[in-house]
Protein backbone atom coordinates (compact mmCIF):
# COMPACT_ATOMS: atom_id res chain seq x y z
CA UNK A 1 0.00 0.00 0.00
CA UNK A 2 1.21 3.43 -1.05
CA UNK A 3 2.17 5.38 2.64
CA UNK A 4 1.00 8.58 2.05
CA UNK A 5 2.73 11.43 3.61
CA UNK A 6 0.91 14.92 4.30
CA UNK A 7 2.68 18.44 4.14
CA UNK A 8 2.66 18.28 8.24
CA UNK A 9 4.53 14.86 8.37
CA UNK A 10 7.74 16.59 9.38
CA UNK A 11 6.01 18.67 11.75
CA UNK A 12 4.42 15.50 13.64
CA UNK A 13 7.79 14.10 13.73
CA UNK A 14 9.52 16.82 15.17
CA UNK A 15 6.45 16.72 17.72
CA UNK A 16 7.16 13.12 18.92
CA UNK A 17 4.08 11.59 16.76
CA UNK A 18 3.38 8.00 16.80
CA UNK A 19 2.22 6.83 13.17
CA UNK A 20 -0.31 5.24 12.05
CA UNK A 21 -1.74 3.87 8.67
CA UNK A 22 -5.49 5.62 7.82
CA UNK A 23 -7.05 5.17 4.90
CA UNK A 24 -3.34 4.97 3.10
CA UNK A 25 -1.96 7.75 4.72
CA UNK A 26 0.69 7.86 7.80
CA UNK A 27 -1.03 10.27 9.76
CA UNK A 28 0.09 10.82 13.52
CA UNK A 29 -2.01 8.91 15.80
CA UNK A 30 -0.86 10.36 19.29
CA UNK A 31 1.92 12.91 20.35
CA UNK A 32 2.23 12.36 23.62
CA UNK A 33 -0.92 10.59 25.76
CA UNK A 34 -4.09 10.31 24.01
CA UNK A 35 -6.26 10.86 26.92
CA UNK A 36 -4.38 14.10 27.63
CA UNK A 37 -4.91 15.14 23.82
CA UNK A 38 -8.81 14.12 24.34
CA UNK A 39 -9.17 16.31 27.48
CA UNK A 40 -7.05 19.37 25.74
CA UNK A 41 -9.42 19.38 23.15
CA UNK A 42 -12.74 19.57 26.35
CA UNK A 43 -11.19 22.26 27.81
CA UNK A 44 -8.83 23.69 26.02
CA UNK A 45 -7.88 23.05 22.03
CA UNK A 46 -6.48 20.86 19.95
CA UNK A 47 -4.75 20.98 16.57
CA UNK A 48 -5.28 18.42 14.07
CA UNK A 49 -3.83 17.36 10.70
CA UNK A 50 -6.44 16.19 8.43
CA UNK A 51 -4.82 16.87 5.04
CA UNK A 52 -5.42 13.05 4.47
CA UNK A 53 -9.44 14.53 3.69
CA UNK A 54 -10.09 15.09 0.13
CA UNK A 55 -10.79 17.91 -1.60
CA UNK A 56 -12.83 18.16 -4.45
CA UNK A 57 -13.80 21.09 -6.43
CA UNK A 58 -16.94 20.91 -8.15
CA UNK A 59 -17.69 24.35 -10.46
CA UNK A 60 -19.63 25.16 -13.64
CA UNK A 61 -23.56 26.29 -14.70
CA UNK A 62 -25.02 23.02 -13.45
CA UNK A 63 -22.97 22.32 -10.24
CA UNK A 64 -25.92 22.36 -8.00
CA UNK A 65 -28.07 19.95 -10.19
CA UNK A 66 -25.07 17.87 -10.63
CA UNK A 67 -24.40 17.73 -6.90
CA UNK A 68 -28.36 17.38 -6.25
CA UNK A 69 -28.25 14.06 -8.98
CA UNK A 70 -24.63 12.85 -7.57
CA UNK A 71 -25.80 13.23 -3.70
CA UNK A 72 -28.39 12.07 -1.50
CA UNK A 73 -28.92 15.14 -0.30
CA UNK A 74 -30.24 18.40 -1.44
CA UNK A 75 -27.43 20.37 -2.48
CA UNK A 76 -28.87 23.10 -4.60
CA UNK A 77 -31.01 23.98 -1.55
CA UNK A 78 -27.86 24.99 0.10
CA UNK A 79 -27.03 28.91 0.56
CA UNK A 80 -23.61 30.22 -0.67
CA UNK A 81 -21.30 30.27 2.30
CA UNK A 82 -22.82 27.10 3.52
CA UNK A 83 -22.04 23.75 4.35
CA UNK A 84 -24.42 20.28 4.15
CA UNK A 85 -23.25 16.70 5.38
CA UNK A 86 -24.63 14.43 2.72
CA UNK A 87 -24.52 10.63 1.23
CA UNK A 88 -22.74 9.42 -1.65
CA UNK A 89 -24.56 6.05 -2.87
CA UNK A 90 -24.56 3.98 -5.39
CA UNK A 91 -28.02 2.47 -7.02
CA UNK A 92 -28.39 0.31 -4.21
CA UNK A 93 -28.43 2.83 -1.56
CA UNK A 94 -25.39 1.18 -0.32
CA UNK A 95 -23.22 4.43 1.65
CA UNK A 96 -20.12 4.70 -0.98
CA UNK A 97 -19.10 7.60 1.37
CA UNK A 98 -20.23 10.45 3.84
CA UNK A 99 -18.90 13.79 3.18
CA UNK A 100 -19.24 17.62 3.70
CA UNK A 101 -20.21 19.92 0.40
CA UNK A 102 -19.28 23.51 1.27
CA UNK A 103 -21.43 26.05 -1.06
CA UNK A 104 -18.62 28.81 -2.07
CA UNK A 105 -20.46 30.51 -4.91
CA UNK A 106 -23.94 30.05 -7.45
CA UNK A 107 -21.80 27.55 -9.36
CA UNK A 108 -18.63 26.94 -7.11
CA UNK A 109 -18.37 23.89 -4.32
CA UNK A 110 -16.26 22.07 -2.50
CA UNK A 111 -16.62 18.89 -1.47
CA UNK A 112 -14.93 16.81 0.96
CA UNK A 113 -14.77 13.09 1.39
CA UNK A 114 -12.91 11.10 3.91
CA UNK A 115 -9.47 10.13 3.32
CA UNK A 116 -9.84 6.58 1.97
CA UNK A 117 -12.79 6.78 0.42
CA UNK A 118 -11.67 10.34 -2.26
CA UNK A 119 -10.09 8.46 -4.79
CA UNK A 120 -13.56 6.46 -5.28
CA UNK A 121 -15.29 9.65 -4.54
CA UNK A 122 -13.85 11.55 -7.47
CA UNK A 123 -13.86 8.96 -9.60
CA UNK A 124 -17.52 8.44 -9.22
CA UNK A 125 -18.04 12.05 -9.55
CA UNK A 126 -16.42 12.32 -12.84
CA UNK A 127 -18.26 9.73 -14.11
CA UNK A 128 -21.47 11.10 -12.51
CA UNK A 129 -20.68 14.26 -14.27
CA UNK A 130 -21.30 13.11 -17.77
CA UNK A 131 -24.11 15.26 -19.30
CA UNK A 132 -23.81 18.12 -17.07
CA UNK A 133 -21.65 21.13 -17.57
CA UNK A 134 -19.23 21.23 -14.90
CA UNK A 135 -15.77 20.73 -14.06
CA UNK A 136 -14.72 18.22 -11.07
CA UNK A 137 -11.13 18.44 -9.78
CA UNK A 138 -9.45 16.58 -7.21
CA UNK A 139 -6.96 18.75 -5.50
CA UNK A 140 -6.52 16.54 -2.30
CA UNK A 141 -3.06 16.28 -3.24
CA UNK A 142 -2.34 20.02 -3.03
CA UNK A 143 -4.56 20.64 -0.27
CA UNK A 144 -3.70 20.67 3.04
CA UNK A 145 -6.45 20.61 5.88
CA UNK A 146 -5.62 22.13 9.86
CA UNK A 147 -8.44 22.20 12.71
CA UNK A 148 -8.24 23.54 15.52
CA UNK A 149 -11.12 22.38 18.20
CA UNK A 150 -12.07 23.69 21.48
CA UNK A 151 -14.09 26.24 23.32
CA UNK A 152 -10.79 28.19 23.19
CA UNK A 153 -10.52 27.33 19.36
CA UNK A 154 -11.96 30.87 18.08
CA UNK A 155 -9.74 32.78 20.75
CA UNK A 156 -6.37 31.06 19.26
CA UNK A 157 -7.61 32.01 15.59
CA UNK A 158 -8.50 35.49 16.16
CA UNK A 159 -5.05 36.20 16.76
CA UNK A 160 -3.87 35.42 13.44
CA UNK A 161 -7.03 37.41 11.87
CA UNK A 162 -6.84 41.12 10.81
CA UNK A 163 -8.74 43.36 13.57
CA UNK A 164 -11.69 43.97 11.21
CA UNK A 165 -12.06 40.54 10.33
CA UNK A 166 -12.43 39.27 13.62
CA UNK A 167 -16.07 39.42 13.12
CA UNK A 168 -16.06 37.30 10.14
CA UNK A 169 -14.56 34.60 12.33
CA UNK A 170 -17.04 34.90 15.47
CA UNK A 171 -20.07 35.28 13.65
CA UNK A 172 -19.85 32.41 11.60
CA UNK A 173 -21.91 29.63 12.25
CA UNK A 174 -21.53 26.02 12.84
CA UNK A 175 -21.47 24.76 9.60
CA UNK A 176 -20.87 27.76 7.38
CA UNK A 177 -17.44 28.81 5.88
CA UNK A 178 -15.86 32.19 4.82
CA UNK A 179 -12.62 33.61 2.94
CA UNK A 180 -10.59 35.20 5.78
CA UNK A 181 -6.93 36.19 6.29
CA UNK A 182 -5.09 34.05 8.41
CA UNK A 183 -1.76 34.84 9.04
CA UNK A 184 -1.50 37.19 6.26
CA UNK A 185 -3.19 34.68 4.18
CA UNK A 186 -6.24 34.43 2.37
CA UNK A 187 -7.82 30.68 3.30
CA UNK A 188 -11.00 29.39 3.47
CA UNK A 189 -12.10 28.82 6.56
CA UNK A 190 -15.10 26.58 7.92
CA UNK A 191 -17.35 26.31 11.41
CA UNK A 192 -16.92 22.51 11.43
CA UNK A 193 -15.54 19.73 13.00
CA UNK A 194 -15.56 15.97 14.41
CA UNK A 195 -15.02 16.49 17.82
CA UNK A 196 -18.27 17.29 19.34
CA UNK A 197 -16.58 20.97 20.02
CA UNK A 198 -16.89 24.39 18.72
CA UNK A 199 -13.87 24.71 16.76
CA UNK A 200 -12.51 25.18 12.95
CA UNK A 201 -11.18 24.04 9.77
CA UNK A 202 -8.30 25.57 7.61
CA UNK A 203 -7.58 24.80 3.53
CA UNK A 204 -4.46 25.86 3.01
CA UNK A 205 -1.79 24.84 0.20
CA UNK A 206 0.50 22.23 1.16
CA UNK A 207 3.14 25.08 0.54
CA UNK A 208 2.22 27.10 3.23
CA UNK A 209 0.66 24.18 5.55
CA UNK A 210 3.65 24.22 7.59
CA UNK A 211 4.01 27.67 8.71
CA UNK A 212 0.60 28.02 9.93
CA UNK A 213 1.29 24.97 11.76
CA UNK A 214 3.99 26.09 13.40
CA UNK A 215 2.04 29.72 13.84
CA UNK A 216 -1.12 28.10 15.88
CA UNK A 217 1.07 26.07 18.23
CA UNK A 218 3.36 28.92 19.04
CA UNK A 219 0.31 31.75 19.19
CA UNK A 220 -2.24 28.77 20.74
CA UNK A 221 0.27 27.77 23.08
CA UNK A 222 -1.10 29.86 25.99
CA UNK A 223 -4.59 29.12 25.18
CA UNK A 224 -3.91 25.19 25.85
CA UNK A 225 -3.69 24.21 22.17
CA UNK A 226 -1.84 20.70 21.55
CA UNK A 227 -1.36 18.85 18.34
CA UNK A 228 -3.76 16.12 18.56
CA UNK A 229 -3.66 13.01 17.27
CA UNK A 230 -6.39 10.49 15.64
CA UNK A 231 -6.39 8.41 18.57
CA UNK A 232 -8.31 10.92 20.36
CA UNK A 233 -10.18 12.43 17.92
CA UNK A 234 -11.80 8.69 17.09
CA UNK A 235 -12.29 9.05 20.86
CA UNK A 236 -14.15 12.59 20.64
CA UNK A 237 -15.92 12.00 17.98
CA UNK A 238 -17.39 8.54 19.12
CA UNK A 239 -18.48 10.48 22.09
CA UNK A 240 -20.34 12.89 20.12
CA UNK A 241 -22.11 10.07 18.29
CA UNK A 242 -20.30 11.01 15.38
CA UNK A 243 -19.90 7.60 12.54
CA UNK A 244 -16.87 6.91 11.19
CA UNK A 245 -16.97 5.28 7.67
CA UNK A 246 -15.89 1.89 7.78
CA UNK A 247 -17.23 1.60 10.90
CA UNK A 248 -20.65 2.91 11.33
CA UNK A 249 -21.10 3.13 7.95
CA UNK A 250 -20.58 0.95 4.77
CA UNK A 251 -21.51 0.21 1.33
CA UNK A 252 -23.03 -2.70 2.65
CA UNK A 253 -25.46 -0.74 4.69
CA UNK A 254 -28.07 2.30 4.12
CA UNK A 255 -29.08 5.70 5.62
CA UNK A 256 -32.06 5.05 7.44
CA UNK A 257 -30.60 1.77 9.67
CA UNK A 258 -27.42 4.04 10.84
CA UNK A 259 -30.11 6.52 11.37
CA UNK A 260 -29.05 9.10 8.52
CA UNK A 261 -32.65 8.54 7.25
CA UNK A 262 -33.16 12.80 7.00
CA UNK A 263 -29.70 13.32 5.29
CA UNK A 264 -31.47 11.48 1.97
CA UNK A 265 -33.91 13.74 0.17
CA UNK A 266 -36.13 11.72 -1.25
CA UNK A 267 -38.65 14.75 -1.72
CA UNK A 268 -36.25 15.79 -4.37
CA UNK A 269 -37.87 16.66 -7.41
CA UNK A 270 -34.87 15.10 -9.52
CA UNK A 271 -33.55 12.04 -9.58
CA UNK A 272 -30.13 10.99 -7.87
CA UNK A 273 -27.90 7.96 -7.57
CA UNK A 274 -29.70 5.54 -5.06
CA UNK A 275 -33.24 7.19 -5.19
CA UNK A 276 -35.49 4.30 -6.29
CA UNK A 277 -33.41 1.82 -3.92
CA UNK A 278 -33.73 4.05 -1.15
CA UNK A 279 -37.61 5.10 -1.35
CA UNK A 280 -38.11 0.95 -1.45
CA UNK A 281 -36.01 0.60 1.79
CA UNK A 282 -37.39 3.36 3.37
CA UNK A 283 -41.17 1.88 2.78
CA UNK A 284 -39.64 -1.37 3.58
CA UNK A 285 -39.00 -0.03 7.02
CA UNK A 286 -35.75 -2.16 7.28
CA UNK A 287 -33.54 -0.25 10.12
CA UNK A 288 -36.69 1.46 11.48
CA UNK A 289 -39.36 -1.38 12.14
CA UNK A 290 -37.52 -3.99 10.90
CA UNK A 291 -33.86 -5.58 10.93
CA UNK A 292 -31.31 -3.57 13.02
CA UNK A 293 -30.42 -0.35 13.67
CA UNK A 294 -27.40 1.70 15.34
CA UNK A 295 -27.88 3.00 18.53
CA UNK A 296 -25.80 3.84 21.59
CA UNK A 297 -24.54 1.62 24.66
CA UNK A 298 -22.99 2.70 27.69
CA UNK A 299 -21.56 0.02 29.82
CA UNK A 300 -22.45 -0.37 33.24
CA UNK A 301 -19.04 -2.31 34.25
CA UNK A 302 -15.53 -1.06 33.62
CA UNK A 303 -14.13 -2.80 30.15
CA UNK A 304 -15.02 -1.78 26.96
CA UNK A 305 -17.31 -3.13 23.67
CA UNK A 306 -14.90 -3.11 20.56
CA UNK A 307 -15.47 -2.99 16.81
CA UNK A 308 -17.08 -6.60 15.97
CA UNK A 309 -17.90 -7.74 19.43
CA UNK A 310 -21.23 -9.54 19.59
CA UNK A 311 -24.46 -7.40 21.26
CA UNK A 312 -26.48 -10.02 23.11
CA UNK A 313 -29.99 -10.51 25.05
CA UNK A 314 -30.16 -13.54 27.09
CA UNK A 315 -27.54 -15.09 25.71
CA UNK A 316 -28.69 -14.71 22.04
CA UNK A 317 -26.75 -12.07 19.55
CA UNK A 318 -28.63 -9.60 18.98
CA UNK A 319 -26.22 -7.11 16.74
CA UNK A 320 -22.77 -6.38 16.55
CA UNK A 321 -20.71 -3.40 17.89
CA UNK A 322 -18.82 -1.01 15.23
CA UNK A 323 -17.01 1.34 17.78
CA UNK A 324 -16.48 1.19 21.61
CA UNK A 325 -14.03 2.70 23.98
CA UNK A 326 -13.89 3.93 27.54
CA UNK A 327 -15.39 7.41 27.24
CA UNK A 328 -12.29 9.73 28.85
CA UNK A 329 -14.75 12.52 29.35
CA UNK A 330 -17.87 10.60 30.76
CA UNK A 331 -15.81 7.92 32.74
CA UNK A 332 -17.47 4.59 31.69
CA UNK A 333 -17.36 2.03 28.09
CA UNK A 334 -19.24 3.71 25.51
CA UNK A 335 -19.93 2.08 22.13
CA UNK A 336 -22.56 2.29 19.10
CA UNK A 337 -23.73 -0.97 17.82
CA UNK A 338 -26.06 -1.91 15.09
CA UNK A 339 -28.99 -4.22 16.82
CA UNK A 340 -32.43 -5.37 15.98
CA UNK A 341 -35.21 -2.62 16.75
CA UNK A 342 -36.90 -4.56 19.06
CA UNK A 343 -34.13 -3.95 21.36
CA UNK A 344 -33.03 -0.47 20.81
CA UNK A 345 -35.36 1.37 22.87
CA UNK A 346 -33.50 3.45 25.22
CA UNK A 347 -33.28 2.25 28.64
CA UNK A 348 -33.13 -1.69 27.18
CA UNK A 349 -30.69 -3.54 29.42
CA UNK A 350 -28.20 -5.83 27.03
CA UNK A 351 -25.03 -7.70 27.02
CA UNK A 352 -22.23 -7.21 24.99
CA UNK A 353 -19.67 -10.35 24.84
CA UNK A 354 -16.50 -9.37 25.69
CA UNK A 355 -13.69 -12.13 24.89
CA UNK A 356 -16.34 -15.36 26.23
CA UNK A 357 -17.97 -13.32 29.00
CA UNK A 358 -21.45 -11.18 28.94
CA UNK A 359 -21.20 -7.67 30.54
CA UNK A 360 -23.66 -5.40 30.86
CA UNK A 361 -24.43 -2.39 28.67
CA UNK A 362 -27.67 -0.57 28.18
CA UNK A 363 -29.34 1.32 25.23
CA UNK A 364 -28.88 5.10 25.53
CA UNK A 365 -29.52 7.96 23.57
CA UNK A 366 -26.82 9.63 20.83
CA UNK A 367 -24.88 11.65 21.12
CA UNK A 368 -22.79 10.34 24.50
CA UNK A 369 -21.84 13.85 25.16
CA UNK A 370 -23.20 17.26 24.28
CA UNK A 371 -20.91 20.34 24.91
CA UNK A 372 -22.76 23.09 27.16
CA UNK A 373 -23.34 26.29 25.05
CA UNK B 1 13.43 7.03 30.90
CA UNK B 2 15.01 3.92 29.13
CA UNK B 3 12.74 2.18 27.54
CA UNK B 4 14.28 -0.76 28.51
CA UNK B 5 15.08 -1.56 32.35
CA UNK B 6 18.82 -3.03 32.05
CA UNK B 7 18.35 -5.04 36.07
CA UNK B 8 15.21 -6.56 34.56
CA UNK B 9 14.33 -10.06 32.99
CA UNK B 10 11.60 -10.04 30.23
CA UNK B 11 9.16 -12.17 28.22
CA UNK B 12 8.90 -12.13 24.42
CA UNK B 13 5.38 -10.79 25.75
CA UNK B 14 6.30 -7.98 26.87
CA UNK B 15 6.64 -8.74 30.46
CA UNK B 16 9.12 -8.18 33.04
CA UNK B 17 10.26 -9.72 35.76
CA UNK B 18 12.42 -8.74 38.69
CA UNK B 19 14.09 -11.53 41.30
CA UNK B 20 14.27 -10.34 44.56
CA UNK B 21 16.24 -12.40 46.70
CA UNK B 22 14.10 -15.71 47.77
CA UNK B 23 10.70 -14.18 47.87
CA UNK B 24 7.93 -13.73 44.96
CA UNK B 25 8.90 -12.24 41.75
CA UNK B 26 7.44 -9.33 40.52
CA UNK B 27 6.37 -8.85 37.30
CA UNK B 28 4.96 -6.11 35.13
CA UNK B 29 4.90 -5.08 31.58
CA UNK B 30 7.55 -2.97 29.87
CA UNK B 31 7.52 0.30 28.97
CA UNK B 32 8.16 -0.77 25.17
CA UNK B 33 4.69 -2.52 25.49
CA UNK B 34 3.16 0.11 28.43
CA UNK B 35 4.00 2.92 25.19
CA UNK B 36 2.66 0.78 22.08
CA UNK B 37 -0.74 0.13 24.36
CA UNK B 38 -1.56 3.78 24.49
CA UNK B 39 -3.08 5.22 27.93
CA UNK B 40 -4.05 2.28 29.92
CA UNK B 41 -7.36 2.22 31.45
CA UNK B 42 -8.34 -1.04 32.55
CA UNK B 43 -6.50 -4.08 34.10
CA UNK B 44 -7.44 -7.60 35.01
CA UNK B 45 -5.21 -9.40 37.05
CA UNK B 46 -5.02 -13.04 38.02
CA UNK B 47 -6.43 -13.97 41.26
CA UNK B 48 -4.01 -14.40 44.73
CA UNK B 49 -3.55 -17.80 45.20
CA UNK B 50 -4.23 -18.33 41.48
CA UNK B 51 -1.20 -20.82 39.24
CA UNK B 52 -0.23 -19.20 36.21
CA UNK B 53 1.75 -21.10 33.62
CA UNK B 54 4.65 -19.61 31.58
CA UNK B 55 3.56 -18.13 28.30
CA UNK B 56 -0.12 -18.43 28.70
CA UNK B 57 -2.63 -15.60 29.41
CA UNK B 58 -3.20 -14.73 32.96
CA UNK B 59 -5.34 -11.22 32.45
CA UNK B 60 -5.80 -8.63 30.14
CA UNK B 61 -4.73 -5.02 30.01
CA UNK B 62 -7.14 -2.74 28.07
CA UNK B 63 -5.89 1.05 26.58
CA UNK B 64 -8.40 3.68 25.01
CA UNK B 65 -7.54 2.13 21.80
CA UNK B 66 -7.33 -1.78 22.65
CA UNK B 67 -7.21 -4.52 24.55
CA UNK B 68 -4.16 -6.83 25.11
CA UNK B 69 -3.97 -10.13 26.56
CA UNK B 70 -1.14 -10.47 29.70
CA UNK B 71 1.19 -13.53 29.71
CA UNK B 72 2.74 -14.82 32.72
CA UNK B 73 6.69 -14.97 32.19
CA UNK B 74 6.95 -17.57 34.88
CA UNK B 75 5.22 -20.85 36.39
CA UNK B 76 4.03 -20.60 39.86
CA UNK B 77 1.22 -19.39 42.58
CA UNK B 78 0.08 -15.69 42.55
CA UNK B 79 0.60 -13.87 46.14
CA UNK B 80 -0.30 -10.64 45.50
CA UNK B 81 -1.79 -8.34 43.10
CA UNK B 82 -1.19 -4.04 42.50
CA UNK B 83 -4.18 -3.13 43.98
CA UNK B 84 -3.04 0.69 42.93
CA UNK B 85 -2.41 -0.36 39.08
CA UNK B 86 -6.39 -1.76 39.37
CA UNK B 87 -7.51 1.25 40.96
CA UNK B 88 -5.30 3.70 38.87
CA UNK B 89 -3.93 2.15 35.88
CA UNK B 90 -2.19 5.08 34.69
CA UNK B 91 0.55 4.95 36.53
CA UNK B 92 1.53 1.49 34.28
CA UNK B 93 2.02 4.03 31.62
CA UNK B 94 3.81 6.89 34.03
CA UNK B 95 5.92 4.18 35.91
CA UNK B 96 6.05 1.09 34.49
CA UNK B 97 8.97 -0.88 36.24
CA UNK B 98 8.02 0.92 39.63
CA UNK B 99 4.54 1.44 40.97
CA UNK B 100 2.90 0.45 37.63
CA UNK B 101 4.16 -3.20 38.59
CA UNK B 102 1.06 -5.71 38.36
CA UNK B 103 2.21 -9.17 40.51
CA UNK B 104 4.24 -11.09 42.15
CA UNK B 105 4.61 -14.92 42.12
CA UNK B 106 6.52 -17.62 44.36
CA UNK B 107 8.01 -18.96 41.02
CA UNK B 108 8.60 -22.95 39.86
CA UNK B 109 9.97 -22.24 36.73
CA UNK B 110 10.43 -19.59 34.56
CA UNK B 111 9.25 -19.69 31.09
CA UNK B 112 11.90 -18.11 28.37
CA UNK B 113 13.46 -14.87 29.26
CA UNK B 114 15.42 -12.40 27.55
CA UNK B 115 17.81 -10.24 29.26
CA UNK B 116 17.35 -6.40 29.44
CA UNK B 117 19.99 -6.35 26.84
CA UNK B 118 18.08 -9.28 24.04
CA UNK B 119 15.10 -7.47 24.73
CA UNK B 120 15.99 -4.27 23.92
CA UNK B 121 18.03 -5.71 20.91
CA UNK B 122 14.10 -7.10 19.91
CA UNK B 123 12.27 -4.02 20.22
CA UNK B 124 14.74 -1.58 18.63
CA UNK B 125 15.33 -0.03 22.15
CA UNK B 126 17.89 0.98 24.34
CA UNK B 127 19.27 0.81 27.55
Amino acid sequence: MTENHTALYGEHQKAGASFTDFGGWQMPLKYSSELAEHHAVRKTAGLFDLSHMGEVWVTGPDAAAFLDYALAGKLSAVAVGKAKYSLICNVDGGIVDDLISYRLGDEKYLVVPNAGNAATVAALLAERAAGFDVVVEDVTSETSLIAVQGPNAAAILLTLVPAEQHSLVTELKYYAAVYVTINGQELLLARTGYTGEDGFEIYVPNADAATLWQVLLENGSEQGLVPAGLACRDSLRLEAGMPLYGNELAVTGHAYSAGLGPVVSLAKESDFVGKAALAAIKESGDGVTSGRKLVGLKGLGRRAARGHYSVLKDGAVIGEVTSGQPSPTLGYPVAMAYIDVAYAEVGTALDVDLRGKAEPFEVVALPFYKRQK
Amino acid sequence: MSKVAAELKYSVEHEWIARDGAGPSTIGVSAVAADALGDIVYVDLPEVGATVTAGEVCGEIESTKSVSDLYSPVTGVVTETNSGAIEDPAIINSDPYGAGWLFKVDVESDGPLLSAEEYAAANGGEL
